[in-house]
């Protein structure tokens, strides 16, 4: 991991989704950036904002989500919130690029999936359809499709899960992006082909400099996969640090919550698991003060009043918890 | 526990879909989803069951509770043939299920409660009073409130509408209980909520479950038994113990090194890791299933199709490594 300046910056990000029932906010005020070569994981359950958080990075749903003015995301200077439809397909798929959780609906299933690389280079890239078509069979070979040549003319539907993924891989590959965004890439299957992906992608990484934002729910990929971690919960990044610090001393109750709700693979199995009490409030009725309150039970009168701000701890994290997890696991400032 | 008579014992059983069909529409083509599997259920056990999309997992959950009929073999519920019970209404009394999906499998035009007490309503369990008295005590045993049960399934979450299963399934007080991938649809948070209570619920009331999931911490949790399936097959069968820390089989070996674990100091640990993809149960290898992806194989696993055999106290594996030799050649010359 080296320790560049960022190229992408988020700061103050405030998506909201207006509803019948009055406005989600589906993402709170989030600032964070992504380095050059890292891979920063977004983690957090359903609801938590985080893939909101790369679909404002693509610009994409643009509609559908109302950007509060004092958000921006600068992007090697450009503020992507800011550019016109136009100038964001020059980035989008060029510079950014993402992959999705479902590869059978973002791949078209008419078309074979040679012709699919090729068409997103020839997209961006002033070459010739042989050249790109030249270029697809590369990509294949390098996400690793066996037989790369005959699996050209292979439509999406002939693939098995794992081999679309890779080929949403190799398109997402196809202009060099600088980041990729990978949303929930192997939640759809199975482990030992998840083992696989996960292998590609930390590959691409180490061999091209790439940038990976991963968004995941899975805390065992978090912990295989990234340099950084940020943990979501109800529209707002609860806590922040490197996926050690993480890992070894979670400052906040609730990513302690979550580590502790996996059963474990090794030694003998609990008789009860410590589950996180009780469910994710409704966006419409976020408690006042934390929003982690209701489910916490470290909670004192302060978390139900104010709402507490991410503050550097000494372990290295930011943690946003008025009674943060210390070392040994007690909570208190 | 083991003393015990056998509270379901599943004997060879297989299940062969056609899909195409020949010429003059005969039916030539076969996926077989299921082919050759046995195991046994003790009462007031977990016997859990493992494997990636397409093993059969599910195909034998739904045999195991009649919603589907084997093509081949026989399932018995204490002592009796699945097909000699009378109707299905019968085997409902004591076998039940839980499903992933409970956005399909929980009808959005009842209410709770009407849903709860849907199975005691067609076995004519009691008086509606009863019923309503019951329906109370199974919406507390899961965890929601009694007023909960004059709503509609939309109005609950995930993790609340899985325990609207859970109760629907507990109102007859079956002896089995089917679960099949129970978790797999929730949030981490959530699946540790329903794990417990399924656990608890066994505690009370000493009931067993056949607990279907691809999650394989989830597997290991709440089981005693488990049984890897690859292809159709059962690769191992063992005591939850010896199968994760004795692992025999080296699919269950691979397997088990492919689960991304929680802790970054484990990352660069030795990782077993399988080439290609799961070939296809219409047409699967020849030999043992698993002999295309597997790490150690040899000449003979390309020929013979290994049985199931005892590896361990607490352990049966289908693995030619563990036969002897002998055995081995005699069946090269067959």
């Amino acid at each position: 991991m080296n320790t560049e300046t960022p190229f992408l910056e988020v700061n103050h990000l405030k998506a909201y989704i207006p509803s019948a029932k009055g406005e989600i906010k589906a993402v709170n005020d989030i600032s964070f950036s992504i380095k050059k070569g890292e891979i920063l994981a977004l983690v957090g359950e359903s609801g938590s904002g985080k893939s909101v958080s790369s679909l404002s990075i693509m610009g994409l749903n643009a509609s559908a989500i109302k950007y509060r003015p004092d958000s921006s995301i600068l992007f090697e200077g450009k503020d992507l919130l800011k550019l016109k439809e136009k100038e964001l397909r020059k980035i989008r798929g060029n510079d950014i690029a993402m992959i999705f959780q479902d590869p059978m609906s973002s791949l078209n299933p008419v078309h074979p999936i040679g012709r699919q690389i090729a068409e997103s280079i020839v997209l961006h890239k002033k070459v010739s359809y042989k050249e790109a078509k030249k270029t697809a069979l590369d990509l294949l070979n390098k996400v690793g499709i066996p037989d790369a040549e005959r699996r050209l003319n292979d439509y999406p539907h002939q693939l098995s899960g794992g081999m679309r993924q890779r080929a949403m891989i190799a398109i997402a590959l196809a202009c060099n992006p600088k980041l990729l965004i990978a949303d929930e890439p192997t939640t759809a299957l199975d482990v030992t082909i998840q083992s696989q992906i996960l292998n590609l992608l930390r590959d691409l990484q180490k061999e091209f400099g790439i940038s990976i934002l991963l968004i995941t729910h899975d805390l065992g990929v978090v912990a295989e996969t990234a340099d950084r971690v940020l943990v979501m919960y109800c529209g707002e990044i609860v806590e922040e640090g490197t996926v050690e610090e993480i890992f070894e001393h979670p400052g906040h109750p609730y990513t302690k919550g979550l580590m502790d709700s996996i059963p474990s693979l090794y030694g003998p199995s609990k008789e009860t698991l410590d589950a996180i009490p009780g469910v994710v409030p409704n966006p419409l009725e976020l408690p006042k003060g934390c929003n982690f309150v209701t489910r916490c039970a470290a909670a004192t009168d302060n978390c139900y009043e104010v709402s507490p701000t991410l503050i550097k701890q000494s372990t290295g994290n930011r943690v946003s918890c008025w009674n943060p997890l210390t070392k040994e696991g007690v909570a208190g400032r | 526990m083991t003393e015990n008579k056998p509270l379901m014992s599943i004997k060879g059983i297989k299940k062969h879909f056609p899909v195409g069909s020949g010429l003059f529409g005969k039916k030539n083509h076969f996926v077989k989803a299921v082919d050759g599997v046995s195991l046994t259920i003790y009462p007031g056990e977990t016997v859990g069951l493992v494997g990636e999309s397409g093993c059969g997992k599910s195909t034998i959950g739904r045999m195991v509770v009649g919603l589907t009929d084997p093509t081949d073999g026989d399932i018995y519920f204490e002592e009796k043939k699945l097909s000699e019970y009378k109707s299905k209404k019968e085997l409902g009394k004591n076998l039940q299920m839980i499903f992933q999906d409970s956005y399909s499998s929980l009808n959005p035009r009842m209410t709770v409660a009407d849903i709860i007490a849907e199975p005691l309503v067609l076995h004519n369990v009691g008086t509606n009073k009863e019923r309503s008295k019951r329906v109370d005590e199974l919406l507390e045993r899961v965890g929601l409130a009694s007023y909960h049960g004059s709503r509609y399934p939309i109005e609950f979450s995930g993790g609340q509408r899985q325990r609207i299963g859970i109760a629907r399934a507990l109102a007859l007080q079956p002896k089995l209980i089917v679960c099949d991938e129970p978790v797999s649809a929730l949030d981490v948070s959530i699946q540790a909520q329903i794990l417990n209570l399924l656990k608890e619920i066994q505690k009370d009331m000493g009931l067993s479950y056949l607990f279907i999931a691809h999650g394989i911490q989830a597997v290991k949790h709440i089981s005693d038994k488990v049984a890897v399936m690859y292809l159709g097959r059962i690769a191992e069968f063992a005591e939850k113990e010896e199968l994760f820390e004795n692992p025999h089989h080296p699919y269950t070996k691979a397997l088990l090194s492919a689960v991304p674990i929680a802790d970054p100091k484990l990352r660069d640990r030795e990782r077993i890791i399988l080439k290609g993809d799961l070939p296809s149960p219409a047409n699967p290898p020849t030999g043992c299933r698993f002999h295309t992806r597997c790490p150690v194989a040899m000449e003979s696993c390309k020929a013979i199709d290994p049985r199931l055999i005892q590896t361990s106290q607490d352990s049966m594996t289908a693995c030619l490594l563990y036969e002897d030799e002998r055995t081995v050649a005699d069946k090269m010359i067959m």
